[in-house]
């Protein structure tokens, strides 16, 4: 277990891992539950143990939206709710499909991706095989 | 010593709208003002005698000490809590605590802004979310367009529902003298208005206006002494689950589902007793949840609860009767506006909107993004 009260936080941790392209979720180790956001405490048993883990990068739709925009503004884009299958839920965008035709329940996969003026960004794209 | 022991001990003995339907040119300070001025003058008071102060602003980083300042007076006791727009429904705790402890004697609540007119837009001192942000979610609007979108996959909700919420917020409205939008609204002009973030449309959104509101409050054994008949709380609950969306539990569920029954219990009633019901209705959504997580109807039946007007006008549940945050006004926080409703439908001065024998109110405040709850139960002298 690293000590989380000590040296870059979780945030900068997490954020150095995605931008060396890699999806890193934490685990507590007394409750046994994933945590996304990152903390230096546990949200399900106040437990500072928490140990960082590759995700498995395998989701879920649990909600979607498409935001409007002007085409000249770069036109309409998605945000989803993705359910992590290790139990955590995120924001984040379906990529690989128009915006319109994301669907909840949909099975997804992490994508890390370079996004212009962002950088390193964490993306989902439909799952091979259909629904989860 | 427990929650109940607050029953009914507090009074709301004074109401002051400013601001509305518009007000150019006016700071949202003055706007307050205006509406600090009525309530006092509801209540026969002045500014000197009030000593307790319960504020929250958009504009303002430490709104007690501007407002106090501008008017000149000087509170035993003030508090800022900022849980969003609910944040003047969740004062009603700590001013009827101070009152009871006698920290002071005159509790003052109050808001305004400019939004409207200033901005022309919702302005916010929210910071952005970390772990949102970077997928550009439209705030507030995503989050609860992503709430709606869920409760129609898993109850069948549909949008022709959530424009029946909206309808029937502007019939309301138009019995309102001081609501912003009044003109005639159908559902087949909600369901074909311009698409902001799926399902939600413009007309399933807010209003962004001006606006101020102010209460006043003192213990209830001083209650009579004041010219207008006063207002007891009876039951106010707080809760609060998450911040931003992505860490909202069930989207379908808000933190209503805890404050309301907290609230109930307080104050000894059922759903059932509420005779008007005052919904804090950001976006058409929020009113089909807070039927459901109050009790109204049960979870995944407030799309078919709300259809062929039976909260409107005529309906069987009068809900936000002064046609709510979709038509009346929305100046960024709507707290104060749903309190002072109800205490004008308890008084029987609600004019051509008044719900005949109401004597309970239902008021339900939201905050942030389907985040902070608060609900509150008042009811007139019969009620004690």
């Amino acid at each position: 277990m690293s000590n989380l009260f000590s040296g870059p936080g979780p945030d900068a941790v997490f954020a150095a891992a995605l931008a060396e392209g890699r999806f890193m979720l934490q685990q507590c180790d007394d409750c046994k539950k994933h945590v996304f956001y990152p903390r230096v405490l546990c949200p399900h048993c106040g437990s500072p143990k928490l140990a960082w883990q590759p995700a498995s990068g395998q989701g879920t739709v649990y909600s979607t939206t498409v935001v409007r925009r002007k085409p000249e503004q770069g036109g309409d884009y998605n945000v989803a709710l993705v359910d992590l299958h290790e139990g955590p839920r995120m924001m984040s965008r379906v990529d690989g499909l128009s915006p319109h035709e994301v669907v909840i329940g949909m099975a997804v996969r992490a994508k890390i991706i370079d996004e212009p003026k962002k950088g390193k960004l964490l993306v989902f794209m439909p799952a091979q095989g259909g629904v989860a | 010593m427990k929650a109940t022991d607050l029953r009914g001990k507090t009074a709301i003995v004074g109401v002051g709208l400013g601001g509305l339907p518009s007000a150019p040119n006016r700071s949202s300070m003055e706007i307050q003002t205006e509406a600090v001025h009525r309530a006092l003058a509801d209540a026969g008071l002045k500014p000197g005698d009030v000593d307790g102060l319960f504020t929250g602003s958009s504009h303002a980083f430490m709104p007690a000490l501007s407002t106090a300042e501008y008017l000149g007076i000087r509170p035993k006791i003030s508090d800022t809590t900022m849980i969003g727009g609910s944040s003047f429904i969740g004062h009603l705790l700590p001013a009827a605590m101070a009152l009871q402890y006698g920290l002071c004697d005159v509790a003052l609540i109050c808001y305004g802004s400019n939004q409207g007119s200033g901005f022309g837009k919702l302005k916010s001192m929210s910071e952005p979310q970390t772990y949102e942000a970077p997928y550009d979610p439209r705030h507030p609007i995503t989050s609860y367009a992503l709430a709606a979108a869920r409760h129609m996959h898993q109850f069948g909700t549909r949008r022709e529902d959530l424009a029946e919420v909206a309808v029937a917020a502007r019939r309301w409205a138009q019995l309102n003298p001081l609501a912003f939008a009044r003109d005639d609204l159908t559902i087949e002009q909600v369901m074909a208005a311009r698409m902001v973030n799926d399902p939600l449309s413009t007309l399933d959104c807010c209003l962004v206006t001006d606006g101020g509101g102010a209460l006043v409050l003192v213990r209830s054994e001083r209650a009579k002494d004041f010219p207008r008949p006063p207002v007891y709380m009876l039951g106010t609950a707080m809760a609060h689950w998450h911040r931003q969306i992505s860490s909202m539990p069930d989207l379908t569920v808000t933190a209503a589902a805890e404050s309301g029954p907290r609230a109930f219990a307080m104050a000894g009633l059922t759903p059932a007793d509420v005779d008007v019901v005052e919904l804090y209705d950001a976006f058409t959504i929020n009113t089909i949840l807070f039927l459901e997580d109050l009790g109204f109807c049960a979870k995944g039946e407030g799309g078919a609860f709300v259809r062929n007007g039976r909260i409107a006008p005529g309906g069987n549940l009068p809900v936000n009767t002064n046609g709510g945050g979709l038509s009346c006004c929305h100046p960024g926080m709507y707290g104060t506006f749903l309190l002072i409703e109800a205490v004008q439908q308890l008084r029987g001065e609600a004019g051509a909107r008044q719900v005949d024998n109401t004597h309970i109110a239902l008021c339900h405040g939201n905050g942030g993004v389907l985040s902070s709850q608060v609900t509150a139960l008042l009811g007139d002298a019969s009620t004690l």
